[in-house]
Parts: C-alpha cells; structure tokens; sequence
C-alpha cells in the first residue's frame, strides 16, 4: 500500500509540472498583450518594455517557465501586477471557497446517485427504475449553468429558501452551507445522473457474479448481499469517474461562480484570463491543477483501500 | 432410512424467444442420509439447472413447472422466504465450480467466514476462532494469518479449500458440490476429493456431487445418477453402473472417457449426434436418434423405469439386454 501511494504521488506531480508547463506556453501564444491591457493604448513603446521586463516576458520561453517553477519551488507563485499584491494572497482567499464548492457537488452526487443506482439496480425494469432513468439522464443533460439560472430564480427568488448571492458571513457557518446549496446542486446534478447510471449499471454487473450467488446461497440476508457485498464492488467505477470529474466540477464552477457571485477560483481565472494577467492565471491554475490531481489521486487511494486488487504496485 | 435430500419428479423450463426450453423434466434424485451421491452428464444436460432449482437461484426467465425438493422432508420449493433463507448455508450449503469467481474480491477470507455465521448468537471472535479452526481442518496452513488474506493472495486450490471450509462450517446436512474440482489440475483434484470425503465422514453430511467427469465420481461417490438431455436417465450404486451399465447412454459415456483408453488414437470416442431440440423434445426416448439399439417401441412411449437389479435402474425399453 505505502510502494503504491508512493508511485501514485509522484505520477501526480509530473502531471501537474507537465500540464502547467504546456499551459504556460499556450498562454504566451495567445494574441493579446497584457501591458496593452493594463497601460491603456496611449503607452509608449518605453513604457511597454519596461514592463514586460518586470513581468519577464523578454526571456525565451523556456527560461519563463524555469523561472516560474524556480520560484514555485521556493514558495513564491509571483506577483500581481496588476493589483500590486503577491498572487497567493489572491489564490489563497479565493481556493477555500471553491474547494466547498466542489466538495458541496462531489456530496451531492455521490450521495444521490451512488442512492438512485443502488436503488434503480434493485428494483431493476419496475416503473422506479425507469423514472429513475430518465431523471439522471435529464440530470446529464441539462447544462450547469442553466441549472444554475433556474435554481437561482426558483429557490432563492421565488419560494425564498435559498440565499442567492455570496458566500456567506465569514464564520458563520450555517450562513455558509446556506449559500453553498444551490451552487454545489448545480455543478453536482449532472454528476448525479453519471453516477446513478454507472452504480446502477456496475450494480446489475457485480449481480451476475459468482460471488454473489456464494453470498445468497450461503443464507445472506438479501438486503446484506445487494447493499454490502455487491455495492462495494459497485462503487469503484463511480469513486475512479468523480475523482477525474472533477475537473469537469471545476470547470462547471467558474459558470456557477459568476452566476451566484461567489469569490472562488473560477472568478479569478476568468478575470485572470481576460486581463491577460499572466501571474494570476498562472498560480490559481496551478493551485487548480494541483487540487485536481489531489482529487483523483484521493479516489485512486479510496479505490485501493476498497478494493484489495488494486493495491498491488503497477 | 430417510433420504436427506429427495427430488420428484422436478421439471424446470426457460422462457426463450423460440418457445418453453424444458431444461428438467421429471427428474427423481434420492440422496440417502450420510451418503456421497454423483451426479453425471455432459454439458447442457441440466445439471447447473438442477443445482440452481436446489439453491432457488434459477435465473430470472426460468420457472418450475413440478415436482417437488424435500430436504429432511421439507419442501424448499413451498416453504415461506424466511424459512428458506434459513435452511440456506445452514441445512444446505454449496461449493461452486469456479474458486477464482466464488469468493467476494474485496472482502477478507475472514469477514466473509465471519458473515455466514451471522445467526450465530456468538462474539465476532468467537466466529474467527471457528472459522481458523475450519481453514485449519481443510489443510491450510497458517489459518489465522489466512483470516486477513484477500482472496487474490490465495491460489486456485488454496481458494477452493477456503470455500470447502465455508460450506462445511455450519455443519449442513446437505452439501452440494458443483463440479468443485473441473477449474483445478488434476493433483489438486484428487487432494480435494479426499478432502470431501474426509469432511463428509466428520460432521456427517449426505454430499450430492455434480460432475462431468466420470472418473471422479467412481473414486468419491456411493450412488450415481446419470443424467441427459434433462432426464435422469440411470441411477445405481457406482461399481454396479460401471461394470453393468444398463442404459445405452451410460455405456456410452464410459467408453468415451479417456482414462480408459490403454492404446494410442488418432480420435477420441464420441457419441455421434447431438443434443434434441429441449424446446420440442421428441416423443418416446430422449436417446433414441442416438441409439444404436433403438427400435419401434423406443419411438412411441417414453421409456419406464426398468430395474436391473434392486436400486439400480434404467429407463430404456432394452435396460435388460444392455446390462446383460
């Protein structure tokens, strides 16, 4: 288990020194100029060297991103230029909040799929079964951000039980679940309906096994057998497919995020982006990528731990 | 002497696209108390069927149509859902064909051995301690370490000890063995037969052994019953039905195994033919467009039970002549 935790760490980290290196070159290769952006069209072209000297931009590109690992490894993500302020204040006060947020989806859709497939798979061709089916197909379907809009207009400003807007009061944290709900259901109602559908298929699967026919012939209780003994196998595809999902959570976030004005991750890219503030973009992508290889590093360990079968170094 | 398990007259059928598929018909196995009974045919002639009937696991398209099981003179076939699940693992337990699919991949040796004895009003150590002292008794060694293995540390044979040892743990009366030995080579096989034996002479269980392999069933069983095409075709003590088989069948099957071959052949004996149509089986003999001996009468009626000699009979029309 530690040979196996030990490789997956380290696969980790190359992902993300790979992604974000390629990251950086295409990011440079955009048209676009951040002095133009932020010294207005008037700058002189004096002006405009000298910044670009400050933000490094002069270097060939390999030596930029050297430099930003070099000082990456020594714990400084950069400067904002822009906002005269170190790019960690800004990631680091804006990560908390998206991290609930994708754990707020990751709860949701663990917790209702994992229950409507477990479900659907028991009662398998009844009329639940298929109403559950075209529910967690509606749930795919539907985009996050339209989820988003509707859930807006319908809990928190026709019926009232939501908060729509912000985070909630710093230290409150009832206010803060409050504000989490509907944004977290909006990224994480598609994922219900991915996971719905791969239990419930991975449900019927692990019911044709031999393994549990043992259990039931052995005298199991019913409910042991289909809830204990087979769901366990059942899940592991779902744990594997949420922990690569969350990229896809993130993604969706940046959508949820300006929808519900919340700070997080996705605000501050998407601002980042379109500033052409290449030290921002760079560190909360980092930030970002990191929190996703985590994730799915996360679930491979959950997996392992699940199932004895994987925890035998590849 | 009462019968452990008694089946009478059972018949199964499929539902299939091209009509009922009447996999069982009528099929009468007795299995006495303490006895080691063999059940023998070639593929498809419903053999996973009658153990599925025996566990009430058939598969969801497959009803029966008759006959009744009694184990210890109760019907499983008609007791209530509760009663049932009670006799299961407890009255009657079963060891599976294939060791690698039987067991739970994800959960310990220990926590499944554990499990089965979940209407046991003992502490969980107890139940450990019950289940080494099994795992010890089928000849692993090692039993309290093999409690936290998984069961992909265990090799074939190693598993199929381990699920031999969770069939015999709550002492049934009936053990059902499903072709236990067919995924394993041939050394290990006959180590788990001595093992069978060894643990039905201990606590006592009547054993129904199903298998395609004739040599196997001479060296373990008491009784036979062969089987085909859906039908108990012959049923007797073992040295009576090798050395006198008294259906065509029968005689058939054994000068088509292997093992008794003493020169080299180019080609194994087989049977010429195949398998009747099960969803519209012909009338009269199961066998007949396979017999050498068939004549008219095997064309119009079904073959009656014809006993050779007491308790071994034969439904074939010409049982005396092929005994002879």
């Amino acid at each position: 288990m530690i040979q196996y935790t030990l490789q997956r760490v380290a696969l980790a980290l190359g992902i993300v020194f790979a992604a974000i290196s390629a990251l950086y070159g295409v990011m440079i290769a955009l048209p676009g100029d951040p002095t133009s952006v932020l010294l207005g069209p008037r700058a002189t072209p004096e002006m405009r060297a000298v910044f670009r000297e400050q933000m490094g931009l002069d270097d060939p590109l390999a030596m930029q991103i050297l430099n930003f690992w070099a000082r990456v490894l020594s714990g400084d993500l950069g400067t904002d230029f822009f906002r005269n302020r170190p790019v960690s204040v800004a990631v680091m006060s804006a990560l908390p909040h998206t991290v609930a947020l994708v754990f707020g989806a990751i709860f949701w859709s663990a917790s209702l799929g994992i229950l409507l497939g477990a479900f659907s798979a028991d009662r398998r061709n009844s009329v639940l079964d298929r109403v559950t089916g075209v529910i967690s197909v509606a749930f795919i379907a539907a985009p996050s951000f339209v989820v988003a809009l509707y859930s807006l207009l319908l809990f928190a400003v026709t019926l009232r039980w939501f908060p729509s807007i912000g985070a909630g009061e710093p230290g409150d944290l009832l206010s803060r679940i409050q504000h989490l709900v509907l944004p977290s259901l909006a990224i994480g109602l598609a994922w219900v309906g991915y996971v719905a559908r791969i239990v419930r298929a991975s449900m019927l699967e692990v019911m044709g096994e031999s393994y549990i026919r043992t259990a039931r012939a052995f005298g199991l209780p019913r409910r042991r057998v289909v809830y204990n003994y087979a769901l366990r196998v059942a899940i592991l595809p779902a744990v594997q497919v949420l922990g690569v999902g969350i990229g896809g959570m993130l993604s969706s976030a940046v959508f949820a995020e300006i929808v519900f004005s919340r700070p997080g991750i996705g605000t501050l890219i998407y601002t980042a982006v379109s500033d052409r503030n290449y030290p921002v973009v760079m560190g909360s992508m980092l930030v970002a990528i990191g929190f996703f290889v985590t994730c799915a590093l996360i679930a491979d360990l959950i997996n392992a731990a699940l199932d004895p079968r994987h925890r035998k170094a590849k | 002497m009462t019968d452990t398990l008694s089946v009478r007259d059972l018949s199964v059928s499929y539902d299939t696209r091209t009509g009922a598929l009447q996999a069982l018909r009528n099929v009468s196995i007795n299995v006495p108390a303490g006895e080691i009974v063999g059940v023998v045919g070639e593929s498809g002639c419903g053999k996973s069927t009658l153990i599925g009937a025996l566990l009430s696991l058939l598969s969801e398209n497959a009803q029966v149509v008759g006959g009744e099981i009694l184990l210890e003179g109760e019907d499983i076939l008609r007791v209530p859902p509760r009663r049932l699940q009670a006799m299961r693992g407890r009255e009657m337990s079963v060891v599976f064909q294939d060791p690698m699919t039987s067991l739970n991949p994800v959960l310990s040796i220990g926590r499944q051995m554990r499990d089965i004895q979940y209407r046991e009003r003992i502490p969980e150590a107890e139940k450990s301690r019950r289940a080494a002292t099994m795992l010890a008794r089928v000849g692993l060694p090692d039993p309290e370490a093999k409690l936290h293995a998984w069961p992909h540390e265990l090799s074939g044979g190693m598993r199929q000890r381990v699920a031999i040892a969770m069939a015999a743990l709550m002492q049934p009366r009936l053990l059902i063995a499903d072709e236990p030995t067919t995924a394993l080579d041939a050394t290990l096989e006959v180590q788990i037969i001595e093992l069978l034996k060894e643990i039905q002479r201990e606590i006592g269980c009547a054993i129904l052994f199903i298998s395609h392999h004739l040599g196997v069933i001479a060296e373990l069983c008491d009784r036979m019953v062969v089987m085909y095409a859906g039908e108990a075709v012959e049923e007797g003590p073992v040295e009576a039905v090798f050395q006198r088989p008294a259906h065509p069948y029968t005689a058939k099957l054994i000068e088509c195994d292997p093992g008794r071959l003493r020169e080299r052949v180019t080609a194994l004996p087989a049977i010429p033919g195949s398998l009747p149509d099960l969803t519209d089986p012909p009338t009269g003999c199961i066998f007949r467009d396979r017999c050498d001996m068939a004549t008219d009468i095997c064309a119009r009626t079904a073959p009656p039970r014809v006993a050779v000699t007491p308790g071994h009979w034969s439904a074939c029309h010409h049982a005396q002549t092929v005994s002879a």
